[in-house]
């Protein structure tokens, strides 16, 4: 009853993709603003993603937190609307205005009806040119924020992501906590979030991604009108390059709970690595290919060991990581530990089987496109890969690049990357039968 | 409700539903059902050449039998182990082979398997779901080493979060005799002693045509679909379905109150619930004014709650309402708030009563309700750029007692709810009788 499908649909799948590509135009706005458009008008709305260079990582020192304190607050009234004023508005318009802040960027992202589309944009720019930063407002959210921050400091996973970022990267910016503490919280003033503001919301330092039921010059109107009072020019990143603290350190947390969680990782590499393909490739035979990777198998198919199993290469402005996580019982953590080593041993000495290649290449070329379902996936798409400094022809070339990577290069990039004795893990639980091979508290 | 197997006699028969003026068009979805009574629903979008498949079985936790909870969710995860036809992994293996996506998930009402893929898939993707809706085979060692993997995830969804635990708790003490009142992941102690015999008997007696939607959304039309159903799902024989019966609710007579300490808990929270009306339980009219009233009373922060108690009062840091309609059984209208530090939480119940004595006497305001309608219609909208978000509306609708035409009359309904309904819903909804009180507090003194 299963037929084995020849590599015909490989290449069917790899023409689907440019088919799609060809929607997305470049366009300028009358104000000069660039952006990728798509014009989808099949339902009545429009979508506007935006990213900022430089987030959470250029926070002052001491002012942890800032950037999604800002978040929160970028919403909470603006010219002569207070925050129950702007939030009514944007109800009575039906508007979505999701202001998000990541380690190394801010993003915006606007939804609308068509019909409302003028008033959405004119909420933009009125939340990005004139933000109140009533003291009501910022007590409020930072009240918030402090509760969240004390709830973070006893759930198990938020310890894990904590500590293996402070851990892991000590000193550097990478390793501070983005949603602050409550010490750096009540630091944060009016002033830190203009200033931030001001520094990083400006016309040189973000990429757009538009889709929806909008043509090229309607949207460039609309960018003019949401973004053209925004400065011309950014401050300067100041973040240094850094990598992974991996010297085959492994750290527990102890805490008094049922399940353990660990995370490990090593140094993986950044978007722009021209070995990005074979290390994706090798990661979704390792860990990344949900149901079918080989520590899905080998931890949770064969030996219940977890739930949650997984690697995933993490590429980000200053470094990258491979990164992979799991939670078991506390009894079977050492054991599942050496299970993870010994997998990453092997694919560090042998690499992948010809058919784990093959099926790799085809998943990656295929889940791209299978993921553009939503006007909103292709604007997040579209913001990304301008992050990424991709080029528009990326879209054409991608496959390509993805049938180009041999047997070789993820065996090369196995061994380059893939060093079981230098595996940074850590722990959160109250693991039986673990060694640390250091204290942390 | 009682779903009946209807055997082998309804004749195959295709609606397309035109829905009315104003809204014409929401997601004009196409159906018709087979002879072995499998219902089938097309949501066509051609935006992408992409196509989700859903299968949802009108089989959830709140059907398993006393002492086998969790063993409705067990068997979603059994479901990927193979059949007579198809040896283990080969169904996941070739969903992803061209970059798809698939997944299941479990709810008290409905247990749906779900694979996103490129059109030229969708046959294979019916082939193989069609082919595990019949013939799955699981072997004992697969039963054992799964076991503890939903014991892993119990531990990781509940064990580890005293919040969860606690939710657990208040969850079963909403309801004193429906089945609700036990999760859906299962009570540990029952998850341990299901056997393989326990979830072929829950398959065998659940996972039949008769008792499924099949629901696909995406780029493929009615005259492409339709042979592809009949040739994959069509040989697949009825089964003769037990009654959809389950023990009833009967009138809750006191006010319930819980609390928990726990030395990982950093702040109080405090949640009130209501044992209240959905589309398929009790005053059933009520349910789509509550919907609107919660939205009103908590769902934003221009809501009620919020501005009373976190903007006026200053005593909480949030305070909202939650309300689910899409049951098939009696639902919660829950009010949550998380108390400023330090806070007295008489005065936070206080707060709460205040607002809520004031809804069932005045009722909301019209421009409130006005924000919430058009909120909720709009939503509609936007929720068709979806997919996967579209097919999962008709599934759930479809295997909770609701019908296709129920989803696509939503924006008029939801335009025809009138003060006076919302105000009859809250004064329906907040009996004292009907809840449970729940206050989370830390356990000062020993946290780790």
């Amino acid at each position: 009853m299963i037929r084995l499908r020849s590599f015909i649909v490989l290449a069917c799948l790899a023409w689907a993709l440019p088919a799609e590509a060809s929607k997305v135009t470049p366009i300028t706005s009358p104000g000069g603003l660039k952006a990728w458009h798509v014009h989808e008008p099949s339902i009545p709305i429009v979508t506007i993603n935006v990213a900022f260079r430089g987030g959470a990582a250029t926070e002052p020192i001491g002012k942890e937190g800032l950037a999604k304190m800002l978040a929160s607050l970028m919403d909470e009234g603006a010219g002569d609307m207070d925050s129950q004023a702007f939030q009514r508005r944007l109800q009575e318009l039906a508007v979505a205005l999701r202001f998000d802040s990541g380690r190394d960027s801010f993003s915006l992202s606007i939804r609308t009806l068509t019909k409302f589309r003028d008033e959405a944009v004119a909420l933009a720019d009125l939340a990005l040119t004139k933000p109140r930063f009533d003291a009501e407002a910022i007590e409020r959210i930072r009240a918030q924020v402090a509760q969240n921050i004390r709830r973070r400091s006893q759930s198990p996973d938020a310890i894990l992501s904590q500590t293996f970022f402070k851990q892991g990267f000590p000193g550097h910016p990478y390793g501070r906590s983005s949603e602050g503490s409550e010490e750096s919280i009540k630091a944060i003033s009016a002033e830190d979030l203009r200033s931030f503001l001001l520094g990083r919301f400006a016309k040189d330092n973000m990429v757009i991604g538009v889709v929806g039921d909008v043509d090229a010059a309607e949207a460039g109107r609309l960018l003019d009108r949401a973004f053209g009072g925004l400065p011309a020019k950014s401050l300067p990143i100041d973040v240094p390059e850094t990598r992974l603290a991996a010297g085959g350190d492994t750290l527990i947390v102890r805490r008094p709970v049922p399940q353990s969680v660990v995370m490990w990782g090593l140094p993986g590499i950044k978007r722009n690595d021209p070995d990005f393909f074979p290390v994706t490739l090798l990661n979704h035979v390792l860990g990344g290919g949900g149901f079918n990777s080989r520590l899905y198998e080998e931890v949770r198919e064969k030996r219940g060991l977890a739930y949650s199993v997984y690697s995933s290469l993490v590429p980000m402005d200053r470094t990258g990581i491979l990164l992979g996580g799991l939670g078991t019982q506390n009894e079977r953590v050492a054991e599942s530990i050496e299970v993870l080593r010994s997998q990453l041993r092997d694919i560090a000495e042998h690499g992948i089987r010809p058919e784990e290649l093959t099926a790799a290449k085809t998943y990656t070329a295929g889940s791209f496109a299978l993921r553009l379902d939503s006007n909103g996936a292709i604007a997040a798409t579209l913001v990304s890969l301008q992050m990424n400094d991709l080029g528009i022809d990326y879209l054409d070339r991608r496959v390509e690049l993805i049938n180009a990577v041999t047997l070789a290069d993820v065996q090369r990039v196995a061994r380059q990357l893939i060093r079981p004795e230098a595996m940074f893990i850590v722990t959160v639980g109250d693991p039986q039968g673990l060694q640390a091979t250091r204290a942390v508290e | 409700m009682i779903v009946r197997a209807s055997l082998g006699f309804v004749t195959a028969l295709i609606v397309t539903l035109a829905s009315a003026a104003a809204w014409a068009g929401l997601y004009n979805p196409k159906t018709f059902t087979l002879a072995n009574g499998l219902q089938v629903v097309l949501i066509e979008d051609h935006r992408a050449p992409i196509v989700t498949q859903m299968v949802w079985y009108r089989a959830g936790s709140a059907d398993e039998k006393p002492g086998k909870s969790g063993i409705a969710h067990f068997l979603e995860h059994l479901m990927f182990k193979g059949t007579s036809k198809v040896p283990a992994g080969e169904f996941s293996a070739t969903v992803a082979r061209f970059g798809g996506r698939e997944n299941a998930f479990t709810s008290t009402d409905y247990t749906a398997y779900f694979q996103t893929v490129a059109t030229e898939q969708l046959e294979r993707m019916m082939e193989l779901e069609a082919d595990r809706m019949v013939n799955l085979t699981i072997t004992a060692e697969q039963v054992d080493s799964e076991r503890l993997v939903i014991l892993e995830e119990r531990r990781s969804r509940i064990d580890n979060s005293p919040a969860s635990q606690f939710a657990e708790q208040v969850q079963a003490a909403q309801y004193l005799a429906y089945p609700y009142r036990i999760p859906v992941i299962g009570w540990e102690h029952e998850m341990r002693g299901l056997t393989r015999e326990d979830a072929l008997d829950w398959y065998r007696t659940h996972y039949a045509p008769n008792n499924a939607v099949l629901v696909v959304a995406g780029n493929v039309t009615l005259e492409q679909l339709r042979p592809l159903v009949e040739r994959y799902y069509g040989p697949i024989p009825a089964r003769a379905l037990p009654p959809r019966l389950r023990p009833d609710e009967p009138p809750q007579r006191s006010a319930r109150r819980l609390e928990m300490t726990h030395p990982r808990v950093t702040d109080v929270s405090w949640r009130r619930g209501y044992t209240a009306p959905s589309y398929g339980w009790g005053e059933k009219q009520h349910a789509l004014p509550l919907q609107m009233l919660a939205e009103v009373l908590g769902g934003s922060q221009t809501s009620h709650l919020y501005r009373a108690l976190v903007i006026e009062k200053k005593v909480a840091t949030y305070a909202g309402a939650f309300y689910s309609a899409g049951n098939l059984g009696p639902s919660q209208f829950v009010l949550i708030v998380n108390p400023v530090a330090g806070q007295d939480i008489v005065a936070i119940e206080r707060a709460v009563e205040d607002v809520v004595r004031d809804v069932i006497a005045n009722g909301v305001d019209a421009a409130d309700l006005e924000r919430a309608r058009t909120g909720m219609q709009a939503s509609t909208i936007f929720g068709r750029d979806s997919v996967q978000g579209a097919a999962r509306v008709f599934g759930a609708a479809l295997t909770t007692g609701r019908t296709i035409e129920d989803i696509e009359s939503f924006p008029e309904r939801v335009e025809a709810v009138t003060l006076d309904q919302v105000k009859a819903a809250a004064k329906a909804v907040f009996d004292e009788a009907r809840s449970v009180t729940g206050v989370l507090r830390p356990r000062s003194g020993d946290r780790s």
